[in-house]
């Protein structure tokens, strides 16, 4: 620095500007554009957090998109399908008749692959047919013999020369041999089926019009190791004679058959006994049925009707046991022709005789996807396995359609309003992103967790807001500079501290604690007020001699020892407390004699260990505020005769309010965000209770804690990003508020 | 009184106790944490107890006292206890760790007062550090070294020097395990990569088939020297043995390269005491940690935060310099400044999770996920930068602190006074070279502080690595002697991670709590004295331009 002042003489610009004056120049530009440069990309940077999040974000509000890709002539139409479909790769596609011929087409080159037949034995003929749930891509056909063939569709995968070859074939779970099912040879009209590994249940209706069931079970024989086959038949007496439509659930519990307008729901949990458990009455609204379908999962009903609404049902729990019961209605422009369901999601597809397509997923009730394709006449329609194409069979063709439908689950209703998810007794907020089973369907409700993240911040906010604000008023205001000087960067340095350690001293330390001394904890909150007041009484009924002996300066920390002893005193006691007034044991108490739900890590100890860590932040903005008061304007009021509790509340304290305010929005930002401590300091259960004995989940711990096991690009990653989101934008709003306000503090501090 | 009221004299007060809990709870829970983290090391005196409980069974416990609680004897009744006498309206409950997991099954229990006969402390009992399944308590009877019996007269000595011959053997083998034991499984898996590099290029030519597999088999056979090297270690570590007496009075073998450590505190004088305890200390920061983290020391997570810290320094420091030269000095005076300005200050506000979910997201699956699609084809599907890393961690910190280094760093910057800038302008020089020789060095403690700040609040930060980079436990340290050297991919320990791993993940969480206290302790002095640091520079700050501004 000394040499840049010494250097420059008289001539100096002449000097400075002379030669090597175009390189200097260049080096200031090259400065500046660097500078500019770097720091515009910082906020760039900073910016794009915003926008990657609203990127990732995006997808779950987008609908779903269906493009026809190839159709084929059919060869062989004579007889109606029973079921279309195709493999997982969509490279054939497949239409099963209701006779047993099976067709392979391959999709690439729209050519017939293959023809095949089920197996029948001589001198009987089909029937009836069935299916089983589209995942198992099953099927039987009931024969004039009373027996029946239950056939699949197989794809075998093989790689020559490293490509991909699929080749389909027909399998036959159970042999090639037919299974007699009607004991006495009638045939079997109406057919009804549903099986698993070791048990086949049958429904059907015979010559007479009578409706039978018939279950095999199966039974590993020791010895062989072979599996034997007992039958059990019953005749079920009250079933209607005029069925349209026979469907039976895949756990082989209920049987439904539609007549016209009305829906038999039988129990068939016992073969020997079955009982007809409910009546529905489908009719609603003076239309017509027109087809009744079962739901992925198989736990809910889809009913079509003529005039293109389809409601759904399931069973819910009631006072006369499980019934099924309306839940939800999609309203479609036109009538449904055809329903398929997907193979493991809750979506559904609908299609109407003039082509009009519909995408729809059940839960979230959204509509996904409508448009009209030139598809007339559509006949069947079935998902492929992996719910990203549709077979459609119309006017003799057969069509392909690409589905791209990745997030149907999630709506903003879903996320946010009550849904009346399957199983559920009535509409709930519910958060349960995960679980072992496979047919399981994510529960993505928000609502929970913002719940939980405004109670916790609430808690923390009630026991951190007066504490800070009485502190920074007595700090800046009252206290003597000296004691200041070491009280302030004394609690700010509470901010640092990394908020795990409150978390685990909360969750460890803290909860046991206060699960133990609950009447002390109690006690102190009474006794700390009221010893405070005592203390100061007795300062001011203290003679003014011994006043005087004190030194002036500490007189703030007289109340340290008062409060430490205060504290003490309150465990000290608790434990006689809970033996006289809780009978020696006050969580029993409150459990058993209050009845209220008391979890040891609750929000009462989040509040606490959540009200440290926010301490600091309030109590350094409130703090300035007061401070930065203009004396003149305190002085001007003392002068004038107000007592110094009047010029603090009616000067002071009203300048100062903004900041104050702007204090309290920062400390709401980040109670609202803070993880570790709640994360540490609850069960992290995503309950809706106020009560201060419980805990709760909110939004930032349950990113942490669900974060590292969802799948990328699932729509539980996209859904904990849009937690991120509501996070970063409601922080930032109240920051922004707080700051405004401040700024705006600032500028009329300078002008008084 | 109604007059002492209406002076508000009572309200002031109150607002006076509000700073007076806020100051109590601060130094409370500094000093709590110091106290639980400190005393772990001091070697406890270890009691031998002779119990008679309500069913006129008599025990002997060997342990120390870890906790004590005062119980109300009506709660014990209803739990259906027992007393023979009236023991009073409150009873005296000691949890004592008893060590010896293996044979007592429980290695803390609960003892009422009332159920302690006698209680003694005798001299010759020991405490052990093992390896496995904790501590053991009991009387070291003799020393078996190499299958013979030792007849001596001082146990203690020589079970010492037995002790330090076999953890310096284990020593050495743990070394060639990780050092050239490591360095040849990593050259392996390079190898490994390699061929499938060339495979994925279609250029492996059976020529480089065959120099690969000379290579791997001359790597084979060094490993097979290296690994009889180590069982010899091992071996000749595991030669000898001691038999102790435990509580239950049988005599016990254990075998002495189990043992780390032997303390006989009841005959330490206090100056022995308080070499151990520093050794303890010294043993805690240096040493990795044992059985699930629950013991050992924390070195890997330290080493981890560190170098973490630092790279998240390096990065952070220039971007957020220029950033706030940028918005102080270049920066058009304006609205749109005014927004920036309040915009930054904000973002210090979002919760640090959101930075985590945006550092996994962009960093660890964007960027991380195409660096290795160019640069590491050979690995995939395995990641190398597509998972979460020390470098990814870094990066994410140093955008969650970058608003701490700009506020700070411009603060900095409108302190010093505009006659400074005017001089020099005046003088001729140009605006880049008044930034340079003047702006900047006067800055530059203010560029300190902000930089402490930030590290301060990097180091406990915690959520946001949960998904970018930490792991419990890291099979290998960020930096080692395989090339080269630094491995920003891999990931890391975290000692704010640790406190909540080892706090609430652990299964033995009674067992870990003093270690976690521990832990906590290091980390809240390395941040607070960061923080005292910055506030010291701050205030120096501040001093020296107020005297320049008269």
């Amino acid at each position: 620095m000394e040499t840049q002042v010494t250097q420059p003489g008289s001539a100096a610009s002449q000097l400075l500007m002379g030669k090597g004056s175009s390189r200097r120049a260049f080096k200031d530009k090259l400065t500046q554009a660097g500078v500019t440069l770097g720091g515009t990309m910082v906020f760039v940077a900073l910016l794009l957090i915003f926008f990657y999040l609203l990127y990732v974000v995006k997808p779950i509000f987008d609908g779903a998109d269906v493009q026809p890709i190839m159709s084929v002539e059919l060869q062989n139409n004579d007889v109606a399908a029973l079921m279309v479909g195709s493999d997982e790769q969509n490279e054939i596609i497949y239409r099963v008749a209701e006779n047993g011929k099976v067709a392979f087409y391959q999709s690439a080159t729209a050519q017939l692959l293959m023809e095949a037949e089920v197996e029948l034995p001589a001198n009987a003929q089909v029937v009836s047919s069935a299916t089983s749930m589209p995942s198992e891509q099953r099927f039987a056909f009931g024969l004039s013999n009373g027996q029946v063939v239950i056939a699949g569709i197989n794809f075998s995968v093989t790689y020559p020369d490293n490509k991909r070859v699929i080749t389909p074939s027909l399998r036959y779970p159970l042999g090639v041999t037919p299974l007699s099912v009607d004991g006495s040879g009638h045939s079997l009209n109406q057919l009804a089926f549903s099986s698993s590994s070791d048990m086949m249940s049958f429904a059907y209706q015979d010559d007479n019009k009578r409706w039978h069931l018939t279950r095999h079970e199966g039974e590993e024989n020791m010895m062989t190791e072979e599996v034997e086959w007992v039958a059990t038949s019953s005749v079920i007496d009250d079933a209607p004679q005029q069925v349209n439509q026979q469907l039976m659930t895949p756990d082989q519990r209920q049987l439904l058959l539609r007549a016209g307008d009305r829906l038999f729901v039988y129990d068939i949990r016992d073969a020997d006994a079955v009982t007809l458990a409910q009546v529905i009455e489908l009719d609603r609204a003076k239309t017509r049925v027109s087809d009744v379908a079962l739901l992925a999962g198989a736990s809910s009903i889809l009913v079509s009707c003529d005039n293109g609404v389809v409601v759904q049902y399931f069973q819910v729990n009631g006072d006369t046991g499980r019934q099924y019961q309306a839940i939800r209605d999609f309203k479609n422009s036109a009538g449904v022709k055809s329903i398929a369901s997907e193979f493991y999601r809750k979506s559904f597809a609908t299609i109407s005789e003039s082509g009009e397509l519909n995408l729809l997923y059940t839960t979230s009730q959204r509509k996904l996807f409508t448009e009209t394709f030139d598809i007339k006449a559509p006949q069947q329609m079935g998902f492929s396995p992996r719910s990203n194409a549709l077979v459609v069979e119309a006017g003799g063709r057969l069509h392909l359609l690409s589905v791209e439908n990745s997030h149907p689950e999630v709506s903003w209703s879903a996320m946010w309003s009550k849904v009346w998810y399957e199983g559920y007794p009535e509409p709930q907020y519910v958060w349960q992103s995960t679980s072992g089973s496979d047919d399981f369907e994510a529960k993505l409700s928000l609502m929970p967790l913002a719940f939980g993240t405004m109670k916790a911040a609430l808690y923390a906010m009630l026991f951190a807001t007066p504490l800070a604000i009485a502190g920074a008023i007595y700090t800046a205001y009252f206290m003597s500079p000296k004691v200041r000087a070491v009280v302030k960067p004394t609690i700010e340095i509470m901010e640092a501290l990394p908020t795990v350690i409150l978390g685990f001293l909360a969750g460890l330390w803290l909860a046991p604690l206060i699960e133990d001394n609950l009447p002390g904890i109690l006690v102190l909150l009474f006794m700390l007020p009221i010893s405070i007041l005592t203390s100061a009484f007795a300062w001011h009924k203290l003679p003014g001699r011994w006043k005087q002996r004190l030194p002036e300066v500490y007189q703030e920390l007289m109340l340290l020892p008062v409060i430490i002893f205060v504290g003490w005193f309150s465990f000290y006691i608790s434990p006689t407390l809970e033996l006289a007034l809780f009978g020696g044991d006050s969580r029993m108490f409150i459990t058993n004699e209050l009845g209220i739900t008391f979890d040891q890590r609750n929000a009462l100890v989040v509040g606490i260990a959540m009200g440290f860590a926010v301490i600091p932040t309030i109590f350094s903005i409130a703090e300035d505020a007061v401070f930065s008061v203009p004396r003149h304007l305190s002085n001007g009021s003392l002068a004038l005769g107000a007592t110094d509790w009047q010029t603090l509340t009616r000067v002071v304290l009203l300048t100062a309010s903004p900041g104050i305010f702007s204090a309290v929005m920062m400390g709401l930002g980040r109670a609202v965000g803070e993880t570790m401590i709640v994360l540490m300091a609850t069960g992290n259960t995503a309950i809706m209770e106020w009560s201060v004995f419980e805990g709760m989940r909110t939004l930032a711990a349950n990113i942490a804690v669900e974060m590292p096991e969802s799948a990328i690009g699932s729509s539980h990653y996209r859904v904990l990003f849009l937690a991120a989101f509501v996070l970063f934008i409601f922080t930032f709003f109240f920051n922004t508020i707080a700051e405004v306000v401040r700024q705006r503090l600032r500028e009329r501090y300078s002008s008084l | 009184m109604g007059n002492w009221f209406k002076s508000g004299s009572p309200w002031i007060w109150m607002t006076g106790g509000a700073v007076s809990i806020s100051l109590i709870a601060v130094l409370g829970l500094l000093l709590l944490i110091a106290w639980r983290g400190l005393s772990y090391f001091w070697p406890a005196e270890i009691y031998q107890w002779e119990l008679v409980d309500q069913q006129g069974v008599s025990s002997t416990i060997i342990g120390e006292i870890y906790d004590r609680e005062e119980v109300p004897t009506e709660r014990l009744i209803s739990a259906g206890h027992k007393f023979k006498q009236d023991p009073g309206e409150m009873v005296t409950r000691y949890l004592i760790k008893t060590g010896n997991r293996e044979f007592v099954g429980l290695d803390f229990r609960w003892v009422l007062a009332t159920d302690i006969v006698s209680r003694s402390k005798p001299e010759d009992v020991a405490k052990m550090e093992r390896t496995k399944n904790g501590d053991f308590y009991g009387y070291p009877l003799a020393i078996i070294e190499d299958g013979k019996r030792l007849a001596l007269d001082d146990v203690e000595a020589s079970f010492e020097e037995h002790i330090e011959r076999a953890v310096e053997l284990n020593d050495r083998a743990v070394e060639l395990q990780k050092r050239e034991i490591g360095a040849i499984n990593y050259q392996l898996e390079n190898l490994r990569l390699k061929e499938r590099r060339y495979e994925l290029d279609n250029a492996l030519t059976d020529s480089r088939k065959l120099s690969l597999q000379a290579e791997r088999d001359k790597l084979q056979a060094d490993y097979q020297l290296l690994e009889d090297e180590f069982f010899a270690l091992r071996q000749e570590a595991a030669r000898d043995s001691v038999i102790i007496r435990d509580m239950r009075g049988e005599e016990v073998t254990l075998r002495l390269d189990s043992i780390l450590d032997v303390t006989y505190s009841n005959h330490l004088g206090i100056l022995g005491k308080v070499g151990h305890w520093f050794a303890g200390i010294g043993n805690f920061v240096s040493a990795d940690p044992r059985e699930a983290n629950t013991e050992g020391g924390v070195f890997p997570a330290i080493f981890g935060t560190v170098f973490m810290v630092m790279l998240m320094a390096v990065i952070v420091t220039p971007f957020g310099v220029i950033a706030a030269i940028y918005l102080h000095e270049y920066a058009k005076k304006g609205p749109i400044t005014k927004m920036i300005r309040i915009a930054v200050i904000n973002l210090a506000g979002v919760p640090s999770i959101v930075y985590g979910v945006f550092g996994l997201g962009f960093f660890v699956y964007m960027l991380g996920g195409s660096l290795d699609q160019l640069f590491y084809p050979e690995a995939l599907p395995t990641p190398t930068f597509g998972s979460p890393g020390v470098i990814w961690s870094a990066l994410t910190l140093a955008i969650l602190t970058l608003p701490v280094v700009i506020v700070s760093t411009e603060e900095g910057l409108s302190r010093i006074p505009s006659s400074v800038r005017q001089g020099s302008l005046a003088l001729g020089a140009t605006k880049a070279e008044t930034l340079w020789r003047i702006i900047l060095p006067m800055a530059s403690p203010a560029i300190m502080t902000g930089l402490i700040l930030a590290v301060a609040r990097a180091a406990g930060e915690v959520a946001p690595l949960m998904l970018v980079g930490v792991v419990k436990l890291a099979p290998t340290l960020p930096i080692d002697m395989n090339f080269p050297f630094v491995h920003l991919e891999r990931k890391f320990m975290h000692l704010g991670f640790h406190i909540y791993d080892v706090g609430f993940q652990s299964p033995n969480v009674e067992a870990a709590r003093p270690l976690v206290y521990a832990t906590s302790f290091l980390l809240v002095s390395v941040i607070v004295s960061l923080n005292l640091t910055a506030i010291a520079v701050r205030n120096h700050l501040r001093e020296k331009y107020r005297s320049l501004e008269h």
